[in-house]
């Protein structure tokens, strides 16, 4: 949502790619004919400048099929020059620290880097013995091992639906190398805010 | 596959040669991990590669071992190897659990790594499930060794002055006939099948386990490394004046990612 806010437009952006994989946990649509934006893992590419590429990633990657996911995407780019960066939320009951995460002043950022990021991050680093799963973790160890520049933005957050708080957490970012020149003008980023909002909000009106 | 870290950066971090290689088997308690990162840690050891599969669940952290700000930035993943050439040592620890049906190539890949990189021989750390233990077993340590043909040859007198217990074979059709054995490892993940396949390959390898269950498996870590200490002599035992026994449980350096293994603070507003 964050990147779909201050980040993505049909004007800068075109679609690129697609990675489509199923698993159980995916919504599937049943038609047979499955338009590339019905996917759930998009690619974006910015028209002004094609080194740079967007993945939106909407849907669970089982364990499974991280690695083959990895090695496509990863085995369609040229490694020389490549920097990523990646954006991942998860729930602060998951935080470990010596206080409770009750008192926490949630939601809050942290990072991980892999050894040749060399570039400032926005946000203190994940201090063990805190560790992170699931895709975020393949792309991280692929870029550690194979000595890609990468960086992970972690969200710690309380809430389970999409609200404007977990993506406000997200903004020290725009200010990063990296998203600098890419952000959109802020009315935008707005109005598309609260339209991803309220596409949300009318399932949670059971007890009005 | 086995990657190192320095690329290009001459052979002497990645040769293996003659070393023995120590590893763990994800297993009951996680014992022989804990052992591991108890190796690492006293010893200070460096990580001189990434053992890259697909076989693993992923995971990244920062540096577990680190003892100052400056070291504690390093990033981790789900299999590393380290190594202490002072002696001889190579070390794999594993972080996290095998992927549905990736645990039988993972020990090919393994073991064919093992050979290529001419190791003289393997240490598998590892546990068993307690509840199963019979009559007997319950009597006496809870510590047990295994030895392929080929390592029995080169250290199996050493076992027999140590007074170590090799893990006894069941009975394969328990209550019906007694009279065919066989290994049997419950709870002890892949360790049975890299000891067979180890002696069907002609790999010295070595298989040292506790007895244990889940719980708090910090003491069953200490014990399974003092034992494997008595075999190596990793770190010196120093004799405890006040019952005259070899204790290095105090020597072992714990990793600072020992922290909080069971969770985190309670919140006040629960009293």
């Amino acid at each position: 949502a964050f990147l779909s806010s201050f980040i993505l437009d049909s004007v800068c952006w075109e679609v690129v790619g697609v990675v489509k994989l199923w698993n159980e946990w995916c919504r599937t649509s049943s038609t047979t004919n499955v338009l590339p934006t019905d996917s759930f893992c998009l690619f974006y590419r910015l028209i002004s400048d094609p080194t740079v590429l967007l993945c939106q990633c909407s849907c669970y990657v089982a364990e499974d099929q991280q690695f083959q996911w990895l090695e496509k995407v990863f085995g369609c780019m040229r490694k020389e020059g490549l920097q990523v960066t990646v954006l991942s939320t998860c729930p602060v009951a998951d935080y470990k620290t010596q206080e409770s995460t009750l008192t926490l002043p949630s939601p809050f950022l942290k990072a991980l880097k892999t050894k040749e990021f060399k570039e400032q991050v926005c946000c203190p680093l994940l201090e063990q013995p805190n560790i992170v799963r699931d895709l975020p973790a393949a792309v991280l160890s692929y870029c550690q091992v194979w000595q890609i520049p990468a960086v992970l933005y972690q969200c710690y957050t309380d809430v389970i639906k999409l609200d404007t708080v977990t993506i406000e957490a997200f903004k020290p970012l725009l200010a990063s190398e990296i998203l600098k020149s890419l952000v959109k003008d802020v009315s935008e980023s707005t109005k598309i805010l609260k339209k991803l909002l309220t596409a949300n909000e009318t399932h949670s009106n059971i007890y009005i | 596959m086995f990657v190192p870290c320095e690329r290009g950066g001459g052979p002497a971090s990645s040769d293996f040669k003659g070393f023995t290689l120590l590893m763990p088997a994800v297993s009951v308690g996680n014992v022989g991990q804990l052992a591991i990162d108890l190796v690492i840690s006293t010893l200070d050891m460096t990580k001189v590669g990434y053992f890259y599969t697909d076989c693993l669940v992923p995971m990244v952290g920062n540096n577990p071992y680190a003892t100052a700000e400056e070291n504690s930035m390093e990033l981790s993943i789900n299999a590393e190897v380290y190594s202490l050439p002072s002696k001889k040592l190579v070390v794999l620890q594993i972080r996290s659990p095998f992927i549905k049906n990736k645990y039988r190539p993972f020990c090919h890949t393994l073991l064919s790594w093992v050979k290529s990189s001419k190791c003289a021989r393997v240490i598998v750390l590892s546990s068993s499930h307690a509840y199963q233990r019979d009559d007997e077993q319950l009597l006496g340590t809870p510590l047990r060794y295994l030895l392929t043909p080929d390592l029995e040859k080169a250290v199996g007198g050493l076992m027999q002055e140590l007074n170590w217990k090799e893990m006894e074979k069941v009975a394969a059709y328990p209550g019906i006939n007694d009279t065919e054995k066989v290994l049997h490892i419950p709870g002890g993940g892949i360790t049975k099948l890299l000891f067979t396949e180890s002696c069907s390959k002609g790999i010295q390898m070595a298989v040292l386990l506790k007895f244990c269950s889940e719980g708090d498996n910090i003491p069953d870590a200490f014990a399974l490394v003092n034992y494997l200490n008595e075999w190596l002599q990793l770190i010196r035992s120093e004799v405890s004046a006040s019952n005259n026994s070899t204790d290095t449980s105090s020597q072992w350096k714990i990793p600072s990612s020992w922290r909080l293994l069971f969770g985190n603070g309670l919140p006040p507003a629960l009293f």
